[in-house]
């Protein structure tokens, strides 16, 4: 409780009568899923991975695998961790990192083989797997780091749904006015500074519950959006739909690095958002944990007095931070309507702000472990879509259920610890 | 530098917590602000610190006014702070935390910790700290993060710092080192403001001693006044530091702890092999520095404690592993630590508050219904009886002041025949009149054959109160002494001496030293 | 400077000494507590006010008549004024029209609005009271809706799937309901007591992953065979709320279901010890521990609880309103009721007549969409507007130049 406590006690360690038995009892159930699933259920054939794209410069041969074969050595890796796991909290309390690693991309291996083994469809390639995920995965980053930014300065987003709607919405109005995709894009920025203003000022001025004013935002934005869109962009002129067809972003290929099989067209075959993507992650990360400002925001989040104390004005970094996450958001809510589909459509977001969410939560605050969260949330959700066309083992809407599950496992400390930042969600009163 | 306050005010809303405050600090020496818990004085540091705008006043530095919108202000000014509870963040290592607010970066706002890393060294070699610059502040004890805070006001080359009750979570031999680099640091030349009320201390290291009671300065006086003076002038009126409680007549032991040992969620032992026993009719006082296990002790009776070792026993009958609603129904009265976090509900009314454990048991309910009227002709017997001051007994708990809080947790907890009553601070942050209230109804549940647990950071309390004193050192128990031991022995007791061993020095070192003297007659600055 | 010893004795104890410092020392459950409880009569009627203004000028922009006079503002300025006016008292009088009495509907059935505004608050005031319960000890059910839907599902499996004698099927199909939902929101409150899983994060994963469960349910062992869409069969007569004025009206029997819950939910935590524990716990959750409660049980209990109620809403929704199954089963109804909470300052029945407020705004919602051609997003604005307005007195307060009434004032 009180760091007086803390320090105090004797640094005698005896783990081993207060033990955690979580995650064997996780590894263990996901297991027998293994062996039940992989093995007794598991499809016969063979499981081809296709690799290269026709065209592609380099021409990787196909990875075919004997799907019951891998099933079976896949499970027996599975129990044989989950045992050692248990072997590993009984003697210690603690189980070794690698474990769980080799555990987990076993684990998805064994789910990889099984699923594209039992798909009746011979078009699932894996390219093709990771740049369809690349459409769900990039709005997912830029909400998680709209996420990072405010929660590791203490606020709590719960409004990215709201950022990410308000940019999809404003980007296609203003590139359709303008006719200009950069008008657009940079509409949408501040459409998301809009939203995080009145999260700001409600939350951070008034002191209105931060979850509440969050929820409430979302609400708000789609009844906004979705009113505007009746009213305005379904306005015809001489029969079209003016308001509504936004210019594009186009995809602008680098040359050599876009060849590289299944990198090159996933990351390097993009538009100017998803190259702004990949440099906001690193640069966030580079800049909470190695600069001046990113040490004051994490203070802020953490002990918010303590930095107040130091002479850091706590609430206008927090202002800042959300602020800075609206534009962030506002740019991934712009990919909607200027890079994947060609115009703004009623809640088109579809909940993918709550799954930015789960991602920033699932990569605990941390911008690289959310972007890969996103990353895996994308593969699992384009798979989805790959497999309601494709008859497979398993129905698509369990995989939509994985990012969820996955976030409440990681929130209940069956995967590890998710902690958030110490003052997340409590408002900086000065008297 | 010499600092100056001049007429400081500060108010919330109706309450005037400071009231025209003067206050002069001359250059190289240490000041103490002396006051009971409430008086004002984190108050008035914190308007010094900029943390708090003043209602009204001036602050002057050397014979400059000066103005602090912020903590930034005063820092840049040259004033210093090491806050009563530790500014720092847990999850940042020390150099983060030493380097927060005072970066020294390269190109575009990168870090340069190694920077800090060389200034935190130079620090510690100067004054002889032992502090590694990569460890996490959460791993650190108590005595080393608070000369984390020191070096952080030592590295912005603050030339006044304020110390705020810097001894309350030290031991006696901490308490000792840190007068040491107080001392070092004022024939540096750097002012300290001392805030504390622990004449003992303030007596020991003081060049001038301000006293402060209800925000406003009462009197100031020199190291050289005797405590009586100096306690009379903190409370206002002549202190009868005695009871005058009969002597204990035990009967039959009823409340055993045998080998009792807590250990948090990571396995840490916070309570270590724990053995004493109470007697009908005796007060047992649990005495210590804060945070050696007190808390876990009386926590683990009442069930609050999920690792728990060991046994406790009452009238017989096992309280490990049960729960707390149990241990309560078996006959234990619990005043626990901290009432605002733990003892009341601040928003529910005093009626309710009186119920808070017994609204299960007929009159107050029957069948799960509430019996409203009940509850409140309860409430209007207990607050009369008790002298709880408040408008109504309608009121919400959290308007009340903190002695009458106190009176509403000791009459709910009193109010049933028990079996066992234990106290953990019955008196922290509570004004005199009700101490002297609060200490009399527990000497009365003593008399009237309940055994009684106290557990307090107090030695005056724990000395007042106690038929026998146990001392907790690190989870352990040093010994069970005699209710008349000497200070001297209880503080080396305190610092971790086992009782056959404190006795031992007591017995072959004449002078008993600055930790434990018996009353400030025998301290000379 | 000394005072003579052994003067007066003890004067009256100080005022609250700690009461700064206090604010910051509680929990973020008690202050949620504190404020959504907090405030008056007078902040949530001006809040209303102010939502329905910027409501309106929303309205009046986005209309061609009023654009058109804007047109020619500086030739006839009253020409815009007039429109304006036009486009506003068009809308909110359809809008009021339709959610109580409507003169110039063509059927005298559709005349009566207020009794869609009933259909509408039924499933809003079970919800509601889900999300007021919850909000009391001091947890954030953001999962009204997987709760529904969970409760819908229940209740449809004993409601198409099965057949009962009349009476007992109704009441086995409410039973199944408030059984689902309570699972679902026991899911959130078991994890809260035992490991800390924050119950927001946990009721938001849960919506989605109960709106994936029924999907996969309607397309496979709930799909009505004879469709090609993943819905349900229609449920049973005897399974159905029995309709309280006859055919030409919706409002059904769920109604009364709904103010029994009012009445049930205000005794509870009025009356009840069960409802003492929960306030205890809401308000101080330490404190509640030490006087022997038991905090986990009570997270555990109330989500039950909670869950249960927001199952019923989905009952009322299917069994009453819908009779099919889908997906869609809790429409906004799962958010709505945060707001009606939040409205109804999380008291019984304050969320009852903020639920009949907003069960009037989406009855008129859809007369004003006809009627005035205004989308029914409109109301999701006003609704949201006016939760953010009432949780921020200050704000108000600044709009009409309001002083604060100081706690001291009150209290004294």
């Amino acid at each position: 409780m009180s760091i007086t406590a803390k320090g105090e006690a004797p640094h005698v360690s005896d783990a081993v009568a207060v033990r955690s038995w979580k995650l064997p009892i996780l590894l263990g159930v996901l297991a027998l899923f293994a062996v039940v699933v992989f093995i007794l259920l598991g499809p016969s054939g063979t499981a081809t991975f296709r690799i290269s794209q026709d065209g592609d410069a380099w021409q990787v041969p196909d990875l075919v695998l004997p799907s019951k074969a891998i099933g079976v050595i896949v499970s027996i890796i599975c129990v044989g961790l989950a045992y050692l796991s248990w072997r590993q909290t009984k003697a210690t309390g603690k189980i070794a990192k690698w474990v769980i690693m080799t555990f987990a991309v076993a684990f998805v291996v064994g789910i990889m083989v099984w699923i594209i083994g039992g798909t009746t469809s011979q078009n699932i390639t894996l390219v093709g797997l990771f740049t369809g995920a690349m459409l769900i995965t990039t709005p997912l980053v830029f909400g998680s780091m709209s996420g990072v930014l405010s929660e590791r300065a203490g606020v709590v987003n719960i409004a990215i749904e709201g950022q990410l709607l308000a940019g999809a919405f404003t980007a296609a109005l203003v590139a359709s006015i303008t006719h200009n995709a950069f008008a657009g894009l940079l509409a949408a920025a501040v459409a998301g500074v809009a939203v995080s203003a009145m999260l700001a000022l409600f939350s951070i001025k008034y002191v209105v519950n931060q979850i509440i004013v969050g929820v409430v935002l979302n609400v708000l934005v789609s009844g906004l959006t979705g009113f505007l869109f009746e009213k305005v962009m379904k306005t015809k002129v001489n029969g079209e739909t003016i308001y509504n067809q936004p210019a594009h972003l186009p995809n602008l290929p680098i040359p050599v690095l876009s060849e590289i099989p299944i990198i090159g067209p996933t990351l390097f075959r993009q538009s100017l958002i998803g190259y702004f993507m990949l440099v906001l992650v690193v640069a966030l990360w580079f800049g909470l944990f190695r600069t001046r400002w990113g040490l004051r925001v994490r203070a802020v989040g953490e002990h918010p007095k303590a930095a107040d104390t130091v002479g850091i004005n706590v609430n206008r970094t927090r202002v800042m931070n959300v602020l800075a996450g609206g534009a962030v958001a506002g740019i991934g809510g712009a990919y909607f309507t200027l890079v994947a589909v060609s115009s703004f459509s009623k809640d088109m977001t579809g909940g993918l702000g709550f799954i930015a969410l789960a991602a920033l939560i699932f990569g605990r605050w941390n911008p690289i472990g959310a972007a890969l969260a996103a990353l895996l949330f994308g593969v699992a959700g384009n798979l989805q879509s790959i497999l309601s066309l494709a008859g497979t083992p398993i129905d698509g809407q369990f995989l939509a259920m994985l990012p969820y599950a996955l976030t409440i496992l990681a929130v209940s400390g069956f995967v590890g610890k998710a902690m958030a930042p110490a003052a997340d969600g409590e408002p900086y009163v000065k008297e | 530098m010499k600092l100056e306050l001049r007429g400081i005010t500060k108010s919330f809303g109706t309450l005037v917590a400071n009231d025209h405050i003067d206050l002069v600090v001359e250059s190289g020496q240490i000041h103490s602000l002396l006051g009971e818990n409430g008086a004002g004085k984190s108050t008035l540091m914190n308007v010094l610190y900029g943390l708090y705008e003043p209602t009204a006043g001036e602050i002057l530095v050397d014979d400059k006014p000066v103005r602090f919108s912020g903590p930034s202000d005063a820092m840049a000014a040259g004033i210093g702070m090491v806050h009563q509870h530790f500014m720092l963040v847990p999850v940042f290592t020390v150099a983060e935390n030493v380097a927060l607010g005072a970066e020294s970066t390269t190109f575009g706002g990168v870090l340069n910790l190694e920077e800090t890393r060389k200034r935190i060294r130079e620090i510690s070699t100067k004054f002889g700290f032992d502090v590694d610059p990569d460890a996490l502040v959460e791993d650190l004890p108590v005595g080393v993060q608070q000369r984390v805070e020191i070096i952080k006001a030592l590295v912005r080359n603050s030339k006044i710092l304020i110390l705020d009750e810097p001894t309350a979570v030290l031991t006696p031999q901490e308490t000792d080192e840190l007068m040491d680099i107080m001392g070092q640091l004022r024939d540096g030349g750097t002012s300290i403001v001392f805030i504390s009320h622990k004449l003992r201390e303030v007596k020991a290291i003081s060049d001038t001693i301000t006293v402060i009671r209800r925000g406003k300065v009462v009197g100031s006086a020199l190291p050289s006044a005797s405590t009586t003076e100096l306690a009379a002038l903190m409370v206002g009126r002549a202190v009868n530091l005695n009871l005058n409680k009969a002597d204990a007549t035990p009967g039959e032991v009823t409340f055993k702890v045998n080998n009792l040992t807590v250990m948090n969620d990571a396995g840490h032992r916070l309570l270590d092999d724990v053995t004493l026993s109470v007697a009908k009719g005796e007060i047992l006082a649990v005495a210590g520095v804060q945070g050696n296990g007190q808390t876990e002790l009386t926590e683990a009776v009442l069930g609050l404690h999920k690792h728990v070792l060991g046994s406790i026993t009452l009238e017989g009958k096992e309280l490990v592993g049960r729960t707390v609603r149990q241990v309560l129904d078996s006959g234990v009265g619990f005043v626990p630590e901290d009432r605002q976090d733990d003892g009341l509900v601040g928003e529910f009314s005093i009626a309710e508050n009186l119920v808070l454990d017994l609204y299960k048991h007929a009159p107050y309910s029957r069948g799960g219904t509430l019996n409203r009227s009940v509850i409140a002709k309860n409430a209007v017997e207990k607050v009369a009886e008790y002298d709880v001051r408040a408008q109504s007994s309608q009121d919400a708990a959290d308007t009340l002041s903190g002695g009458n809080q106190q009176k509403v947790v000791l009459a709910r907890e009193l109010s049933r025949p028990l079996k066992l009553f234990i106290a953990s601070q019955p008196t922290r942050g509570v004004d005199v009149g009700s101490i002297e209230f609060l200490h009399k109804r527990i000497v009365a549940e003593r008399d009237a054959g309940t055994p009684v647990v106290i557990v307090s950071t107090e030695l005056d309390e724990v000395l007042e109160l106690a038929d026998r004193i146990a001392v907790l050192f690190a989870g352990r128990l040093m010994g069970i002494v005699p209710g008349k031991s000497s200070r001297a022995l209880l503080g080396l007791m305190m610092a971790g001496l086992p009782a056959a061993e404190a006795q031992e020095q007591m017995d072959s070192q004449q002078d008993p030293g600055t930790t434990g003297a018996d009353s400030g007659e025998g301290v000379q600055p | 400077m000394n005072k003579p010893a052994g003067e007066t004795p003890a004067p009256p104890a100080p005022p609250a000494k700690e009461g700064p410092a206090k604010a910051a020392k509680e929990s973020n459950g008690t202050q949620l507590v504190r404020e959504i409880m907090s405030g008056n009569a007078m902040i949530s009627v001006l809040a209303v006010v102010v939502a329905l203004v910027i409501g309106g000028i929303l309205i009046a922009v986005t209309d061609p008549r009023v654009t058109t006079a804007f047109g020619y503002f500086f030739g006839d300025p009253s020409a815009t004024f007039k429109a304006i006016w036009a486009s506003v008292s068009d809308a909110y009088g359809a809008l009021l029209r339709g959610a109580t009495y409507d003169p110039n509907a063509r059927t005298w059935q559709g005349r009566l609005g207020i009794f869609e505004t009933l259909t509408f608050a039924t499933p809003l005031i079970l919800s509601g009271l889900a999300v007021t319960l919850a909000f009391r000890v001091g947890l954030f059910n953001i999962g009204a809706k997987g709760q529904i839907i969970l409760g819908a599902t229940f209740a449809g499996v004993v409601g198409f799937l099965i057949e009962l004698p009349p009476g007992i099927h109704l009441i086995a199909v409410i039973l199944a309901g408030a059984l689902g939902g309570a699972l679902w929101g026991g899911i959130a409150g078991f994890l809260k007591a035992r490991t800390g899983a924050h119950e927001v994060i946990v009721t938001i994963m849960l919506n989605y992953i109960a709106v994936s469960l029924v999907l996969y349910l309607l397309k496979n062992q709930l799909r009505d065979p004879n469709s090609s869409n993943p819905i349900s069969p229609r449920m049973h007569e005897s399974a159905m709320f029995p309709l309280l004025l006859g055919p030409n009206f919706r409002v059904h029997a769920g109604l009364i279901l709904a103010v029994l819950a009012v009445i049930g939910v205000s005794w509870l935590l009025n009356r009840s010890t069960m409802g003492f524990e929960f306030r205890a716990i809401g308000a101080n959750p330490r404190a509640a521990r030490t006087a022997g409660m038991n905090v986990s049980r009570g997270y555990i209990t109330v989500m039950l609880i909670s869950g249960a109620l927001a199952g019923l809403a989905g009952v009322t929704q299917l069994a009453g309103t819908e009779k099919i199954l889908d997906a869609d089963i809790a429409g906004s109804i799962g958010f709505d009721a945060i707001t009606v909470a939040l409205l109804g300052r999380s008291k019984p029945w304050g969320t009852f007549f903020a639920a009949i407020l907003f069960g009037a705004f989406k009855a008129g919602g859809t007369s004003m969409a006809v009627n005035a051609d205004v989308s029914i997003d409109i109301v999701a604005v006003v609704q949201s507007l006016i939760v953010l307005f009432i949780a921020a007195p200050p704000l108000i307060r600044s709009i009409f130049r309001i002083k604060a009434v100081s706690r001291e004032g009150v209290a004294a």
